[in-house]
């Protein structure tokens, strides 16, 4: 304390300004990325047309035009405007569906991303904490799930529960969690051997306090970033299911699902096929920008 | 040495152990009983059911199922398909070398692009040409593969009519299963249209696998390059008047490969994960398909099998790289 005070009033006259907050410093790191900036307003737009779909969308995502099927996208011989993106097969808009799809592309992210993390972050903490045996045997247990390809432990898990949009959420969710558990252990690792950790046990803190308001909030940087990932590997594998069959189920007009229900119109109405996949990459990347920024701008090693 | 090998090897053993627990539980967690997902539809008469459950050891206690299965699978009998009524690792081992085949000939396509673009990259670093290959690797990564083969298919086959759409080789030629591998089988029958024609199924289906290990190994080479080229001895090389291509080629490349052969490494996992997917669209005849397949029929055995048979291929893998670095690194050998 006393050191703090000294070091004040030795620092005071020579700086000039005061250094800045921690939110503007960032900004300034992850402005100068201009992929990560082009990453998070593409999220930005995705999140304002996943929430306001209903008012924004042409047509419902469900409604079939039986007189409007494989109607091309407007820029093709044939297309209209009523049809902007085109139909599909049973005379569905893809436009609505589409914009449908962004709401649970992103619901997904969320989800998975949510369960994972509150499991990853209890699993590593324990993990770092405890030490021991404790340690071992989560590790171990994450050794395992980590030894399976994550696209076929997805599909096994899925294949128990059964298919479904939410079952496929859940085994994203279970293949994901060693990601976040093995993070937070190392981070937990590092930060317990520091002296404030030590000061803060001294004073009386309880493991509790300890973990949650000391360890806790200096372990965030990498887990934001693996977080913002996670997005991406979610909404992928979720695709990949409902591609398999073995998530969202037609007619929910989920990325996945919708490319693999028209696949056989590939050679006749290319654009079934097409949207959807564009859909998912422009997301997936959008993610994966934004996640490259964040590590950049939150990183202190690389920051010069 | 030796003790490095067997220290690192034990640590395979729990781990071994577990993913079989995991096959173990998957056939009992399924909804049904074991005999009822064998038997299907049909149905069964009670007291059949009861003696097929003795004959299985279903009616022994848990613990003692698990270590039965465990002996079964230790002398190699990973139980029968229900479809086929084969061995399960006689599908498996009969369906691999397809994987296998594709597996390699997507990692030989990652490696020889994305070696010589990050090489590039990081020695043009701000360039064009770097900005080009990030932006490339970035969207590789983010592809949605399955999509990314069906455009493929849409343009090279379809329109341009290049390439066939699936299977392994054109019927017209028959091949004598030798290694397995179409390439090497076709190769020593002789007949030169049936290699050709190999090579033509193979090439799509391996730039689509190789297409996210591709966008992984461009940029680690990149950043190991960047990282290298920044240190003293490549300014020493530079300034007792080495070419810049001996620096870069031999001094900078040697050590920046190091990580880039461990990241080589742990895309065996992907690969045999992104199997699953690019078999299925394009009828790649490989275990990723059977799997998809054996899903989609139930077959329950087939699924377990094949779920511990790629658990132990990675594990396999992964040991050997480890060891490998090992080997190639004395500071991790020693590190204690």
């Amino acid at each position: 304390m006393t050191m703090d005070v000294q070091s004040n009033a030795v620092i005071e006259p020579i700086t000039t300004s005061a250094p800045p907050h921690p939110l503007v410093e960032f900004w300034y790191h992850f402005r100068q990325n201009t992929g990560a900036v082009i990453g998070l307003v593409v999220i930005v737009a995705l999140v304002f047309l996943a929430v306001f779909a209903d008012f924004l969308m042409p047509h419902s995502p469900l409604e079939q035009y039986r007189d409007a099927i494989l109607v091309p996208p407007v820029w093709h011989e044939g297309g209209s405007w009523t049809f902007v993106l085109g139909t599909d097969d049973i005379g569905r808009d893809m436009l609505s569906r589409l914009m449908h799809g962004a709401r649970l592309s992103l619901l997904i992210g969320a989800i998975v991303v949510t369960l994972s993390l509150a499991v990853g972050l209890a699993l590593g903490m324990a993990s770092g904490f405890f030490g021991g045996v404790v340690d071992i045997t989560i590790m171990r247990l994450m050794d395992i799930v980590l030894a399976l390809p994550s696209l076929l432990l997805a599909i096994v898990v899925a294949a128990i529960l059964g298919p479904g949009l939410f079952n496929a959420m859940l085994s994203v969710s279970v293949v994901v969690v060693p990601h976040y558990a093995r993070l937070t252990r190392a981070a937990v690792m590092a930060e317990m051997s520091k002296d404030y950790v030590i000061a803060s046990r001294v004073a009386g803190a309880g493991p509790l306090r300890l973990m949650l308001v000391n360890v806790l909030p200096n372990c965030m940087a990498p887990l934001i970033v693996q977080a913002t990932l996670g997005f991406s590997t979610a909404i992928l594998d979720a695709a990949a299911l409902g591609f398999l069959g073995l998530g969202a189920q037609p007619p929910t007009p989920e990325w996945g699902t919708m490319l693999a229900s028209s696949l056989q119109f590939l050679q006749r109405a290319s654009w079934v096929v097409t949207w959807p996949g564009v859909a998912i990459l422009i997301t997936v990347l959008a993610f994966n920008l934004l996640g490259d920024g964040l590590r950049d701008a939150l990183d202190p090693k690389l920051k010069r | 040495m030796l003790r490095f090998i067997l220290t690192r090897a034990s640590l395979v053993i729990p781990t071994f152990l577990g993913v079989t627990f995991l096959s173990f539980l998957l056939i009992r967690l399924v909804p049904g009983d074991p005999i009822e997902v064998r038997v299907g539809e049909r149905g069964i008469p009670p007291e059949r059911l009861a003696q097929l459950r003795h004959e299985m050891g279903l009616d022994q206690p848990m613990w003692k199922q698990f270590a039965d299965y465990i002996g079964n699978v230790l002398s190699g009998d990973l139980g029968t398909s229900i479809v086929t009524q084969n061995p399960v690792l006689d599908e498996f081992f009969t369906l691999f070398p397809a994987t296998v085949e594709l597996g390699l000939a997507a990692m030989v396509f990652a490696v020889l692009a994305g070696l010589p673009a990050g090489i590039i990259a990081a020695v043009k670093r701000g360039s064009w040409f770097d900005h080009g290959v990030m932006g490339l690797s970035l969207t590789g990564y983010s592809m949605p593969i399955f999509w990314w083969g069906l455009l493929l298919i849409l343009f090279f086959s379809v329109q341009l009519g290049l390439t066939p759409v699936s299977g392994r080789l054109d019927l017209l030629y028959y091949v004598e299963p030798v290694t397995g591998f179409m390439l090497v089988d076709t190769w020593l029958s002789g007949e030169k249209g049936a290699f050709a024609s190999a090579l033509r199924h193979l090439v799509l289906p391996a730039i689509v696998l190789g297409t996210i290990p591709l966008a992984v190994i461009a940029r680690m080479t990149r950043s190991a390059m960047l990282e290298v080229l920044g240190e003293d001895y490549i300014r020493t090389g530079r300034a007792k008047g080495l070419s810049e291509g001996r620096v870069i080629g031999l001094h900078a490349l040697r050590n920046a490969l190091i990580p880039v052969v461990t990241v080589i490494g742990l895309q065996v996992g992907t690969l045999l994960g992104g199997a699953i997917l690019t078999e299925t669209i394009f009828s790649w005849p490989g275990v990723g398909k059977w799997l998809v397949e054996s899903i989609n029929r139930r077959d329950y055995p087939a699924l377990q099998g094949g779920v511990l048979l790629i658990a132990t291929t990675v594990m396999t893998v992964n040991l050997l790289v480890d060891l490998l670095y090992g080997v190639l690194n004395p500071r991790i050998r020693h590190a204690r």
